[in-house]
Protein backbone atom coordinates (compact mmCIF):
# COMPACT_ATOMS: atom_id res chain seq x y z
CA UNK A 1 0.00 0.00 0.00
CA UNK A 2 1.52 3.59 -0.88
CA UNK A 3 1.66 6.11 2.09
CA UNK A 4 1.19 9.54 1.34
CA UNK A 5 1.11 12.73 3.49
CA UNK A 6 0.49 16.05 3.39
CA UNK A 7 3.78 17.98 3.53
CA UNK A 8 5.57 21.49 2.84
CA UNK A 9 7.50 21.47 -1.17
CA UNK A 10 10.39 23.97 -0.24
CA UNK A 11 12.23 25.71 -3.38
CA UNK A 12 14.97 22.73 -2.99
CA UNK A 13 12.54 20.46 -3.73
CA UNK A 14 12.68 18.79 0.09
CA UNK A 15 9.69 18.34 1.29
CA UNK A 16 8.85 19.38 5.16
CA UNK A 17 6.21 17.50 7.67
CA UNK A 18 5.93 21.24 9.62
CA UNK A 19 6.41 24.64 8.84
CA UNK A 20 8.40 26.72 11.29
CA UNK A 21 10.25 29.76 11.22
CA UNK A 22 13.65 29.44 12.90
CA UNK A 23 15.27 31.79 15.08
CA UNK A 24 19.19 30.79 15.10
CA UNK A 25 21.81 32.42 17.25
CA UNK A 26 25.21 31.93 15.98
CA UNK A 27 26.76 31.95 19.34
CA UNK A 28 25.87 31.42 22.96
CA UNK A 29 26.08 35.47 23.29
CA UNK A 30 22.74 35.75 20.80
CA UNK A 31 21.17 32.74 22.38
CA UNK A 32 19.30 34.06 25.20
CA UNK A 33 17.67 36.44 23.05
CA UNK A 34 16.63 34.17 19.58
CA UNK A 35 14.66 32.11 22.66
CA UNK A 36 12.98 35.69 23.56
CA UNK A 37 12.59 37.03 19.52
CA UNK A 38 10.82 33.41 19.15
CA UNK A 39 8.47 32.94 22.19
CA UNK A 40 7.57 36.62 21.65
CA UNK A 41 6.51 35.79 18.10
CA UNK A 42 4.32 32.36 18.79
CA UNK A 43 4.89 28.69 18.65
CA UNK A 44 5.03 28.79 14.81
CA UNK A 45 8.82 30.62 15.64
CA UNK A 46 11.19 28.25 17.09
CA UNK A 47 14.37 28.84 18.52
CA UNK A 48 17.53 26.77 18.67
CA UNK A 49 19.98 28.24 21.15
CA UNK A 50 23.33 26.51 22.01
CA UNK A 51 26.18 27.22 24.04
CA UNK A 52 28.76 27.13 21.25
CA UNK A 53 30.00 30.00 18.23
CA UNK A 54 32.47 32.02 20.45
CA UNK A 55 36.11 31.65 20.21
CA UNK A 56 36.43 27.64 18.94
CA UNK A 57 39.40 26.44 17.39
CA UNK A 58 38.73 26.30 13.23
CA UNK A 59 37.23 22.67 12.84
CA UNK A 60 35.11 23.00 15.79
CA UNK A 61 34.00 26.22 14.28
CA UNK A 62 33.21 24.89 11.34
CA UNK A 63 31.18 22.52 12.81
CA UNK A 64 29.20 24.13 14.50
CA UNK A 65 28.45 26.52 11.04
CA UNK A 66 27.71 23.12 9.20
CA UNK A 67 24.89 22.62 12.10
CA UNK A 68 24.02 26.19 12.19
CA UNK A 69 23.29 26.07 8.44
CA UNK A 70 21.83 22.62 8.66
CA UNK A 71 19.05 23.35 10.90
CA UNK A 72 18.28 26.31 8.85
CA UNK A 73 17.90 24.07 5.62
CA UNK A 74 15.73 21.52 7.22
CA UNK A 75 12.56 21.27 5.43
CA UNK A 76 10.79 21.65 8.67
CA UNK A 77 11.80 25.15 8.47
CA UNK A 78 9.95 27.59 6.02
CA UNK A 79 12.08 30.81 6.45
CA UNK A 80 14.35 31.53 8.81
CA UNK A 81 16.48 34.43 11.05
CA UNK A 82 19.79 33.92 12.08
CA UNK A 83 20.76 36.51 14.90
CA UNK A 84 24.44 37.62 16.02
CA UNK A 85 25.55 39.78 18.88
CA UNK A 86 27.75 41.24 16.41
CA UNK A 87 31.19 40.11 18.33
CA UNK A 88 31.06 36.16 16.97
CA UNK A 89 33.61 34.09 15.14
CA UNK A 90 30.54 33.05 13.33
CA UNK A 91 28.76 35.79 11.41
CA UNK A 92 25.41 35.67 10.91
CA UNK A 93 25.57 36.49 7.37
CA UNK A 94 27.92 33.50 6.68
CA UNK A 95 25.07 30.94 8.03
CA UNK A 96 22.21 33.05 6.58
CA UNK A 97 23.99 32.90 2.72
CA UNK A 98 24.48 29.18 3.76
CA UNK A 99 20.69 28.42 4.43
CA UNK A 100 19.19 30.80 1.72
CA UNK A 101 21.27 29.12 -1.00
CA UNK A 102 18.43 26.48 -0.60
CA UNK A 103 16.36 29.20 -2.16
CA UNK A 104 14.82 29.60 1.55
CA UNK A 105 14.05 33.78 2.73
CA UNK A 106 16.92 33.97 5.32
CA UNK A 107 17.29 37.52 7.58
CA UNK A 108 19.78 38.76 9.79
CA UNK A 109 19.25 40.23 13.13
CA UNK A 110 22.71 41.92 14.88
CA UNK A 111 22.35 43.11 18.26
CA UNK A 112 24.84 45.49 18.85
CA UNK A 113 23.86 47.18 15.41
CA UNK A 114 19.80 47.97 16.33
CA UNK A 115 20.50 48.77 19.54
CA UNK A 116 20.60 46.34 22.61
CA UNK A 117 18.23 43.58 23.22
CA UNK A 118 15.31 45.45 23.50
CA UNK A 119 15.57 46.97 20.31
CA UNK A 120 16.57 43.57 19.03
CA UNK A 121 13.30 41.68 20.55
CA UNK A 122 10.88 44.66 18.74
CA UNK A 123 12.66 43.96 15.47
CA UNK A 124 13.02 40.34 15.74
CA UNK A 125 9.21 40.00 15.92
CA UNK A 126 8.55 42.43 13.60
CA UNK A 127 11.01 40.70 10.54
CA UNK A 128 9.95 37.08 11.59
CA UNK A 129 6.25 38.36 11.15
CA UNK A 130 7.46 39.13 7.55
CA UNK A 131 9.32 35.62 7.31
CA UNK A 132 5.92 33.88 8.50
CA UNK A 133 4.10 35.49 5.72
CA UNK A 134 6.93 34.26 3.59
CA UNK A 135 6.55 30.84 5.05
CA UNK A 136 3.02 30.93 4.82
CA UNK A 137 3.72 30.87 1.20
CA UNK A 138 3.78 27.57 0.77
CA UNK A 139 0.83 25.57 0.50
CA UNK A 140 0.84 21.73 1.60
CA UNK A 141 0.84 19.20 -0.81
CA UNK A 142 0.73 15.25 -1.18
CA UNK A 143 4.31 13.66 -0.46
CA UNK A 144 5.55 10.28 -0.72
CA UNK A 145 7.13 8.53 2.27
CA UNK A 146 10.06 8.01 0.21
CA UNK A 147 10.70 11.66 0.53
CA UNK A 148 11.01 11.22 4.32
CA UNK A 149 14.46 11.21 6.09
CA UNK A 150 13.77 9.36 9.24
CA UNK A 151 16.58 9.58 12.21
CA UNK A 152 16.73 7.10 14.88
CA UNK A 153 18.07 7.49 18.02
CA UNK A 154 18.73 5.93 21.44
CA UNK A 155 18.97 7.26 24.84
CA UNK A 156 18.21 5.95 28.81
CA UNK A 157 18.91 2.94 27.06
CA UNK A 158 18.22 -0.67 29.18
CA UNK A 159 18.08 -4.22 28.27
CA UNK A 160 14.56 -3.71 26.66
CA UNK A 161 16.29 -0.66 24.17
CA UNK A 162 17.84 -4.30 21.99
CA UNK A 163 15.06 -6.58 22.83
CA UNK A 164 12.05 -4.66 21.57
CA UNK A 165 12.06 -0.75 20.80
CA UNK A 166 15.35 -0.95 18.96
CA UNK A 167 14.57 -3.97 16.68
CA UNK A 168 10.57 -2.57 16.05
CA UNK A 169 12.10 0.31 15.25
CA UNK A 170 14.57 -1.49 12.81
CA UNK A 171 11.68 -2.40 11.35
CA UNK A 172 10.02 0.76 10.52
CA UNK A 173 13.02 1.79 8.99
CA UNK A 174 13.02 -1.63 6.76
CA UNK A 175 9.22 -0.05 5.72
CA UNK A 176 10.60 2.77 4.72
CA UNK A 177 13.49 2.06 3.30
CA UNK A 178 11.47 -0.58 1.13
CA UNK A 179 9.63 2.56 0.10
CA UNK A 180 12.06 4.23 -0.60
CA UNK A 181 13.04 6.44 1.74
CA UNK A 182 16.21 7.21 4.00
CA UNK A 183 16.52 6.09 7.32
CA UNK A 184 20.03 7.37 9.73
CA UNK A 185 21.07 6.39 12.75
CA UNK A 186 24.73 7.54 14.43
CA UNK A 187 26.54 7.35 17.70
CA UNK A 188 29.24 5.75 16.69
CA UNK A 189 30.14 4.64 20.29
CA UNK A 190 27.22 2.89 20.03
CA UNK A 191 28.77 0.57 17.02
CA UNK A 192 31.51 -0.58 19.41
CA UNK A 193 31.68 -4.48 19.83
CA UNK A 194 29.04 -4.81 16.69
CA UNK A 195 30.90 -3.04 13.80
CA UNK A 196 31.97 -6.26 12.65
CA UNK A 197 27.71 -7.33 11.54
CA UNK A 198 27.59 -3.19 10.41
CA UNK A 199 30.65 -4.17 8.23
CA UNK A 200 29.51 -6.74 6.69
CA UNK A 201 26.24 -4.94 6.23
CA UNK A 202 28.21 -1.99 4.14
CA UNK A 203 26.73 -2.08 0.33
CA UNK A 204 30.53 -1.32 -0.65
CA UNK A 205 34.18 -1.11 0.72
CA UNK A 206 34.42 2.46 1.15
CA UNK A 207 31.53 2.92 3.59
CA UNK A 208 33.15 -0.64 4.86
CA UNK A 209 36.21 1.06 5.36
CA UNK A 210 35.13 4.61 6.75
CA UNK A 211 32.73 2.88 8.87
CA UNK A 212 35.58 0.56 10.64
CA UNK A 213 38.14 4.04 10.73
CA UNK A 214 35.20 5.62 12.23
CA UNK A 215 35.01 3.40 15.35
CA UNK A 216 38.67 3.20 15.56
CA UNK A 217 38.75 6.66 15.99
CA UNK A 218 36.01 6.62 18.52
CA UNK A 219 37.41 4.18 20.48
CA UNK A 220 41.27 5.64 20.40
CA UNK A 221 39.44 8.73 22.29
CA UNK A 222 39.50 6.51 25.25
CA UNK A 223 43.20 5.94 24.77
CA UNK A 224 44.22 8.99 23.84
CA UNK A 225 42.52 10.58 27.23
CA UNK A 226 43.98 6.72 29.37
CA UNK A 227 40.16 6.38 30.06
CA UNK A 228 38.58 3.58 30.61
CA UNK A 229 35.33 4.02 28.78
CA UNK A 230 33.67 1.34 31.02
CA UNK A 231 33.05 4.71 33.37
CA UNK A 232 30.60 5.85 30.74
CA UNK A 233 29.58 3.16 28.85
CA UNK A 234 27.22 2.12 29.48
CA UNK A 235 26.33 4.79 31.88
CA UNK A 236 25.26 4.08 35.11
CA UNK A 237 21.95 4.50 34.06
CA UNK A 238 22.23 1.52 31.36
CA UNK A 239 23.40 -0.62 34.23
CA UNK A 240 20.74 -0.18 36.38
CA UNK A 241 18.95 -1.28 33.32
CA UNK A 242 20.72 -4.40 32.80
CA UNK A 243 22.94 -3.06 30.61
CA UNK A 244 27.04 -4.96 31.25
CA UNK A 245 29.31 -4.04 29.02
CA UNK A 246 29.34 -1.25 25.81
CA UNK A 247 29.37 -4.77 23.29
CA UNK A 248 25.86 -5.67 24.66
CA UNK A 249 24.86 -1.84 24.52
CA UNK A 250 26.08 -1.76 20.85
CA UNK A 251 24.58 -5.21 19.93
CA UNK A 252 21.17 -3.94 21.29
CA UNK A 253 21.47 -0.02 19.25
CA UNK A 254 22.21 -0.85 16.26
CA UNK A 255 19.02 -2.76 15.86
CA UNK A 256 17.25 0.50 15.27
CA UNK A 257 18.43 0.74 11.83
CA UNK A 258 16.98 -2.59 10.83
CA UNK A 259 18.47 -5.05 8.61
CA UNK A 260 19.25 -3.31 5.19
CA UNK A 261 22.17 -2.86 3.54
CA UNK A 262 24.39 0.36 4.65
CA UNK A 263 24.78 2.61 1.93
CA UNK A 264 27.04 5.05 3.49
CA UNK A 265 27.91 7.12 6.33
CA UNK A 266 27.86 10.37 6.79
CA UNK A 267 29.51 13.69 9.04
CA UNK A 268 28.34 15.00 11.94
CA UNK A 269 25.42 17.47 10.96
CA UNK A 270 26.28 16.48 6.99
CA UNK A 271 23.29 16.60 4.38
CA UNK A 272 21.82 13.02 4.31
CA UNK A 273 20.10 11.64 0.61
CA UNK A 274 16.73 11.66 0.14
CA UNK A 275 16.36 8.34 -1.88
CA UNK A 276 18.89 7.32 0.54
CA UNK A 277 18.21 4.06 2.14
CA UNK A 278 20.10 3.50 5.63
CA UNK A 279 22.74 5.95 5.52
CA UNK A 280 25.03 6.19 9.16
CA UNK A 281 26.08 9.66 10.63
CA UNK A 282 29.22 9.62 12.70
CA UNK A 283 27.94 11.44 15.95
CA UNK A 284 29.11 11.42 19.35
CA UNK A 285 26.85 8.88 21.62
CA UNK A 286 24.89 12.51 23.74
CA UNK A 287 21.65 11.77 22.92
CA UNK A 288 20.50 15.42 22.41
CA UNK A 289 23.58 16.40 20.80
CA UNK A 290 23.05 13.42 18.19
CA UNK A 291 19.46 14.25 17.29
CA UNK A 292 20.21 17.53 16.45
CA UNK A 293 22.79 16.00 13.90
CA UNK A 294 20.46 14.41 12.15
CA UNK A 295 17.81 17.66 12.21
CA UNK A 296 21.10 19.18 10.83
CA UNK A 297 20.96 16.56 7.89
CA UNK A 298 17.98 17.01 6.88
CA UNK A 299 15.33 14.68 9.13
CA UNK A 300 12.18 15.66 9.32
CA UNK A 301 11.02 13.08 12.22
CA UNK A 302 13.14 11.31 14.67
CA UNK A 303 12.31 8.45 16.37
CA UNK A 304 13.53 8.13 19.95
CA UNK A 305 13.32 5.17 21.79
CA UNK A 306 14.08 4.55 25.80
CA UNK A 307 14.03 2.01 28.07
CA UNK A 308 14.64 3.76 31.21
CA UNK A 309 12.26 7.08 29.92
CA UNK A 310 13.63 9.84 28.35
CA UNK A 311 11.90 13.19 27.22
CA UNK A 312 13.99 14.55 24.86
CA UNK A 313 12.41 16.48 21.98
CA UNK A 314 13.38 18.69 19.50
CA UNK A 315 12.08 22.47 18.52
CA UNK A 316 12.21 21.76 14.42
CA UNK A 317 11.50 18.15 14.00
CA UNK A 318 9.02 16.14 15.88
CA UNK A 319 10.44 13.17 17.94
CA UNK A 320 8.47 9.92 18.75
CA UNK A 321 9.22 8.56 21.67
CA UNK A 322 9.31 4.03 21.89
CA UNK A 323 9.43 2.56 25.07
CA UNK A 324 9.82 -1.49 25.22
CA UNK A 325 9.93 -1.22 29.30
CA UNK A 326 6.10 -2.02 30.20
CA UNK A 327 7.13 -0.12 34.14
CA UNK A 328 8.54 2.53 31.79
CA UNK A 329 5.24 3.20 29.55
CA UNK A 330 3.10 2.83 32.47
CA UNK A 331 4.73 5.35 34.43
CA UNK A 332 5.66 7.95 31.52
CA UNK A 333 3.13 7.27 28.69
CA UNK A 334 2.30 10.87 28.75
CA UNK A 335 5.93 11.12 27.10
CA UNK A 336 6.03 8.09 25.03
CA UNK A 337 4.09 7.66 21.81
CA UNK A 338 4.67 4.10 20.97
CA UNK A 339 4.44 1.11 23.74
CA UNK A 340 6.81 -1.46 22.22
CA UNK A 341 6.98 -3.55 25.71
CA UNK A 342 3.81 -5.20 24.29
CA UNK A 343 6.05 -8.00 22.63
CA UNK A 344 6.65 -9.20 26.55
CA UNK A 345 3.27 -10.08 25.93
CA UNK A 346 3.72 -11.65 22.31
CA UNK A 347 3.00 -8.92 19.74
CA UNK A 348 5.67 -9.34 17.41
CA UNK A 349 8.54 -6.95 16.51
CA UNK A 350 7.33 -6.81 13.08
CA UNK A 351 3.58 -5.67 14.59
CA UNK A 352 5.08 -2.96 16.47
CA UNK A 353 7.39 -2.01 13.54
CA UNK A 354 3.79 -1.58 11.74
CA UNK A 355 2.38 0.58 14.21
CA UNK A 356 5.53 2.89 14.44
CA UNK A 357 5.86 2.98 9.97
CA UNK A 358 2.06 4.12 10.77
CA UNK A 359 2.41 7.04 13.99
CA UNK A 360 6.00 8.12 11.32
CA UNK A 361 3.01 8.57 8.49
CA UNK A 362 0.76 10.19 11.01
CA UNK A 363 2.80 12.28 12.37
CA UNK A 364 3.87 13.23 8.86
CA UNK A 365 0.60 14.39 8.15
CA UNK A 366 0.42 16.63 11.38
CA UNK A 367 -0.25 14.74 14.21
CA UNK A 368 1.53 15.99 17.27
CA UNK A 369 3.82 14.14 19.40
CA UNK A 370 4.07 14.17 22.91
CA UNK A 371 7.18 16.08 22.99
CA UNK A 372 5.15 18.68 20.82
CA UNK A 373 2.42 18.96 23.05
CA UNK A 374 4.55 19.27 25.75
CA UNK A 375 7.04 21.72 23.78
CA UNK A 376 10.09 19.82 24.75
CA UNK A 377 12.62 21.09 22.40
CA UNK A 378 16.49 20.41 23.41
CA UNK A 379 18.84 21.62 21.66
CA UNK A 380 22.43 21.21 21.75
CA UNK A 381 25.84 21.00 19.09
CA UNK A 382 28.49 18.60 19.73
CA UNK A 383 31.85 20.18 20.05
CA UNK A 384 35.04 18.68 19.11
CA UNK A 385 36.92 18.26 22.14
CA UNK A 386 40.39 19.32 22.11
CA UNK A 387 41.47 16.25 22.31
CA UNK A 388 39.97 15.29 18.97
CA UNK A 389 41.40 17.53 17.28
CA UNK A 390 44.79 15.86 17.27
CA UNK A 391 43.46 12.82 15.70
CA UNK A 392 41.84 12.63 11.93
CA UNK A 393 38.14 14.74 12.15
CA UNK A 394 36.49 16.15 9.74
CA UNK A 395 36.38 19.75 9.67
CA UNK B 1 10.62 -11.01 20.42
CA UNK B 2 13.92 -12.66 18.76
CA UNK B 3 15.19 -15.69 20.40
CA UNK B 4 12.80 -17.83 22.70
CA UNK B 5 11.50 -17.43 26.55
CA UNK B 6 12.27 -20.11 28.71
CA UNK B 7 9.83 -21.34 31.26
CA UNK B 8 7.98 -16.98 30.83
CA UNK B 9 11.18 -16.01 32.65
CA UNK B 10 14.39 -16.06 31.03
CA UNK B 11 14.69 -14.90 27.07
CA UNK B 12 17.83 -16.79 25.33
CA UNK B 13 18.34 -14.39 21.79
CA UNK B 14 20.45 -17.18 20.46
CA UNK B 15 20.79 -20.81 21.23
CA UNK B 16 24.72 -20.20 21.27
CA UNK B 17 24.09 -17.68 24.15
CA UNK B 18 25.39 -18.41 27.63
CA UNK B 19 22.89 -16.17 29.57
CA UNK B 20 19.56 -15.72 29.57
CA UNK B 21 17.66 -11.82 30.27
CA UNK B 22 15.03 -11.74 32.61
CA UNK B 23 11.71 -11.01 31.42
CA UNK B 24 10.17 -10.00 35.03
CA UNK B 25 11.59 -9.22 38.74
CA UNK B 26 12.56 -12.74 39.33
CA UNK B 27 13.36 -13.74 42.91
CA UNK B 28 15.79 -16.07 44.50
CA UNK B 29 15.00 -19.79 44.26
CA UNK B 30 13.13 -19.47 40.89
CA UNK B 31 13.95 -22.57 39.08
CA UNK B 32 13.75 -22.36 35.15
CA UNK B 33 13.96 -25.07 32.71
CA UNK B 34 16.11 -24.56 30.28
CA UNK B 35 16.22 -28.12 27.73
CA UNK B 36 15.43 -30.64 30.48
CA UNK B 37 18.13 -29.03 32.98
CA UNK B 38 17.00 -26.88 36.16
CA UNK B 39 18.72 -23.42 36.28
CA UNK B 40 18.12 -22.02 40.05
CA UNK B 41 18.44 -18.64 40.62
CA UNK B 42 21.44 -18.18 43.41
CA UNK B 43 20.26 -14.95 44.19
CA UNK B 44 17.30 -11.97 42.80
CA UNK B 45 17.97 -10.49 39.51
CA UNK B 46 15.64 -7.52 38.19
CA UNK B 47 13.86 -7.27 34.76
CA UNK B 48 15.99 -7.17 32.20
CA UNK B 49 19.23 -7.88 33.89
CA UNK B 50 21.19 -11.39 32.54
CA UNK B 51 21.13 -14.81 34.48
CA UNK B 52 23.94 -17.75 33.69
CA UNK B 53 22.29 -20.57 32.04
CA UNK B 54 25.89 -22.18 32.17
CA UNK B 55 28.75 -22.25 34.37
CA UNK B 56 31.24 -19.83 32.71
CA UNK B 57 35.50 -19.44 34.08
CA UNK B 58 36.76 -16.83 34.57
CA UNK B 59 38.54 -15.41 31.64
CA UNK B 60 35.74 -17.22 29.05
CA UNK B 61 33.37 -15.24 27.15
CA UNK B 62 29.95 -14.15 28.18
CA UNK B 63 27.68 -14.50 25.19
CA UNK B 64 24.20 -12.39 24.64
CA UNK B 65 22.28 -12.02 21.30
CA UNK B 66 24.53 -15.22 19.81
CA UNK B 67 27.87 -12.72 20.10
CA UNK B 68 30.38 -12.09 22.46
CA UNK B 69 29.76 -8.85 25.37
CA UNK B 70 32.49 -9.00 27.79
CA UNK B 71 34.87 -11.84 29.46
CA UNK B 72 33.78 -13.52 33.29
CA UNK B 73 36.38 -11.53 35.30
CA UNK B 74 35.42 -14.52 37.88
CA UNK B 75 34.04 -18.01 37.71
CA UNK B 76 30.36 -17.93 37.34
CA UNK B 77 28.11 -20.98 38.36
CA UNK B 78 24.52 -21.31 36.79
CA UNK B 79 21.50 -19.26 38.18
CA UNK B 80 23.91 -16.43 39.21
CA UNK B 81 23.59 -12.94 38.01
CA UNK B 82 25.75 -11.73 35.71
CA UNK B 83 26.78 -8.32 35.44
CA UNK B 84 29.93 -5.55 36.22
CA UNK B 85 30.59 -7.45 39.32
CA UNK B 86 31.57 -10.45 37.10
CA UNK B 87 31.41 -9.48 33.55
CA UNK B 88 33.49 -6.77 32.38
CA UNK B 89 34.02 -5.22 28.43
CA UNK B 90 37.32 -5.66 26.35
CA UNK B 91 36.94 -2.68 24.33
CA UNK B 92 37.68 1.09 24.53
CA UNK B 93 40.19 0.19 27.51
CA UNK B 94 42.26 3.33 27.26
CA UNK B 95 43.50 2.22 31.00
CA UNK B 96 44.77 -1.10 30.31
CA UNK B 97 46.41 0.88 27.22
CA UNK B 98 48.21 3.30 29.44
CA UNK B 99 49.49 0.44 32.20
CA UNK B 100 50.82 -1.12 28.16
CA UNK B 101 48.13 -3.37 28.37
CA UNK B 102 46.03 -4.62 25.51
CA UNK B 103 43.19 -2.76 24.68
CA UNK B 104 41.24 -5.70 22.51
Amino acid sequence: MAHTFEGYRRPDGRVGVRNYVAVIPTSVAASSVASAIADEAGPWARATPHQLGTSQPTPARRQTERVLVGIGRNPNVGAALVVELGTEDISAETIADGISNSGKTTETLAIREVGGTSNALVEGVSRLTRLKAEADRATREEADVSELVFGVECGGSDATSGIAANPAVGAACDRLVEAGGTASFSETPEFIGAEHILADRCADEETRERLLERVDMREGMAELMSVDLRGAQPTPGNQVGGLTTIEEKSLGAISKGGTTAIRGIVDYGEELPTNGGLVLMDTPGYDVESVVGKVAGGAQIVAFTTGRGSTTGNPLAPVIKVTGNPKTWKRMSNNIDVNAGTVFDGESIDSVGGRIFETLVDVANGRRTEAEHRRLEEFAINEIQPEELTTEVSG
Amino acid sequence: MKGRVLDDALLQLSTSDNVGTTVDDLSEGTKIDSDGRDVVLVEDVPFGHKVALESVEAGENVRKYGEIIGTATQPIDVGEWVHTHNCESTRGRGDRAATGGETA
